[in-house]
């Protein structure tokens, strides 16, 4: 047959095609459940890191979570939603694409030994692409006890530090209130150059201002979702 | 019965065989004397981790797609034969991406980017179109190893300089003191560009075989 034919080529195309695309499918289905569980027990880890349980054994991980951490999932109107899919789940990023009303807010509640943290995932944009962490809040519903972040492409050195560099930009963050002294609500922010307000404020990343400035509206505007449930529960203590 | 099995061996790795594994090492680089696949040894370098797994990455990638496509060579029709080569890349990219995904999450999760920039990386088409579309498969294989390794060793040497002397570290471990103030240039792409452009140079002025003589 005359290879340079037009029905030899368009053959030769859509045979390729196919077997090139069903054994891709097959590779892509055979591993899907351990990819999901791979994604579900890395944000289990995160969120652990949270309330600084950092140093939890990969394999113990997904336990310790499931011992110690209740999950809720909350409506827009800050309600909590019986039988919803489990709160790990949920991908914020497809979440804020939806319309506003029918958005899921999950949060998670951490107790043990007498301790309650509330812990509250939180979703922005670095320089590059997405960032995403996780902010724990003590008893007091105010003050920050822990932070853990992940980003999908920041650059390595700069912006990555906010997941590589834990004990100058996730630290900081702790024992930092929420509320200024007359109780408005202000959140914590990434700052570039001296700090004018330190009480709410941290260093920002040297050479990664973009991705700081990301970490301070992700936290600012994450945080604020979820004051009207703090509300609820400080009204009912 | 010894004389076949000198015989084979010869054939597997003669005199030639063995120079399309070293030649892209020295003579015929493809970052230092090609010229390519420079965006990504600009992007992924700033630490050895990354690195080495986008050099893996890029080896296994280039030698396989050498493989098949000179085993395929010739039935491919001449008028897509680009289009059925970027096709067999981007497949096993996703192979390399999918494995990465199910057994390296944490790495997975650190690359997933630029592992997919593989599929762009000019050296990988450049060597199925100069080399595996007229040549036998095992040297295409050896081709495309060499290849990949010559990629490799310049992405791993440029990420040694700038781990080093941009944070102190090498594979996230400090090796250097607390008296080392961490060089946040280094860290930034142009670095790369810096390294790259001092090893052309030393290369080119050793190497009487690059000595441009016009």
């Amino acid at each position: 047959m005359d290879k340079e034919s037009n029905v030899y080529t368009i053959s030769y195309a859509v045979v390729m095609t196919v077997l090139v695309a069903v054994s891709l499918a097959f590779v892509s289905t055979s591993w899907k459940a351990k990819q999901i569980f791979n994604q579900q027990l890395a944000s289990k880890i995160d969120i652990l890191k949270a309330v600084g349980l950092a140093d939890v054994e990969k394999a113990e991980a997904s336990a310790v979570f499931d011992d110690r951490i209740e999950s809720l999932v909350l409506s827009v109107d800050m309600q909590v939603i019986e039988g919803a899919v489990p709160a790990v789940d949920i991908d914020m990023f497809r979440e804020t694409k939806l319309d506003p009303k029918d958005q899921r807010y999950p949060l998670y509640v951490y107790k043990h030994g007498g301790q309650t943290r509330y812990i509250i995932p939180m979703y922005g944009n670095g320089l590059w692409d997405k960032i995403w962490g996780y902010v724990a809040l003590k008893e007091d519903m105010a003050t920050i006890i822990g932070i853990s972040m992940d980003h999908r492409a920041e650059t390595p050195g700069l912006g990555a530090e906010i997941k590589d560099n834990p004990g100058d930009y996730n630290d900081p963050f702790i024992g930092k209130s929420i509320y200024d002294a007359s109780g408005k609500y202000v959140s914590v922010a990434m700052k570039k150059g001296k700090l004018d307000n330190p009480d709410h404020q941290i260093d920002g990343i040297t050479g990664a201002t973009i991705t700081s400035d990301g970490v301070t509206i992700m936290l600012y505007e994450d945080i604020q979702a979820y004051l009207p449930y703090f509300d609820q529960l400080k009204n009912a203590q | 019965m010894a004389d076949v099995a000198i015989q084979q061996k010869t054939e597997l790795f003669g005199k030639k065989e063995r120079r399309l594994l070293t030649d892209p090492f020295n003579d015929n680089n493809p970052i230092t004397v090609q010229v390519l696949g420079i965006c990504s040894a600009l992007a992924v370098t700033s630490a050895l981790k990354p690195s080495v797994v986008m050099a893996i990455g890029v080896i296994l990638v280039t030698a396989f797609s050498n493989l098949f496509i000179s085993l395929l060579r010739k039935g491919i029709p001449g008028r897509i034969r680009m289009i059925v080569q970027l096709t067999v890349i981007a497949a096993l990219v996703t192979v390399v991406e999918q494995t990465l995904k199910t057994f390296q999450f944490d790495l997975y999760k650190q690359l997933s980017v630029y592992i997919g920039l593989i599929i762009t990386n000019c050296i990988v088409m450049g060597r199925l179109e100069a080399y595996a579309m007229a040549n036998k498969p095992w040297q295409s294989f050896l081709d495309g190893l060499g290849n990949g390794l010559g990629y490799g060793i310049i992405l791993v040497f440029v990420a040694f300089c700038r781990e080093l002397l941009g944070k102190g570290q090498l594979f996230g471990y400090q090796v250097l003191g607390d008296w080392y103030m961490g060089n946040s240039l280094m860290l930034a792409p142009p670095a790369a560009m810096f390294i790259i452009g001092l090893m052309i140079w030393v290369q080119r002025a050793r190497n009487p075989k690059l000595i441009d003589v016009s």
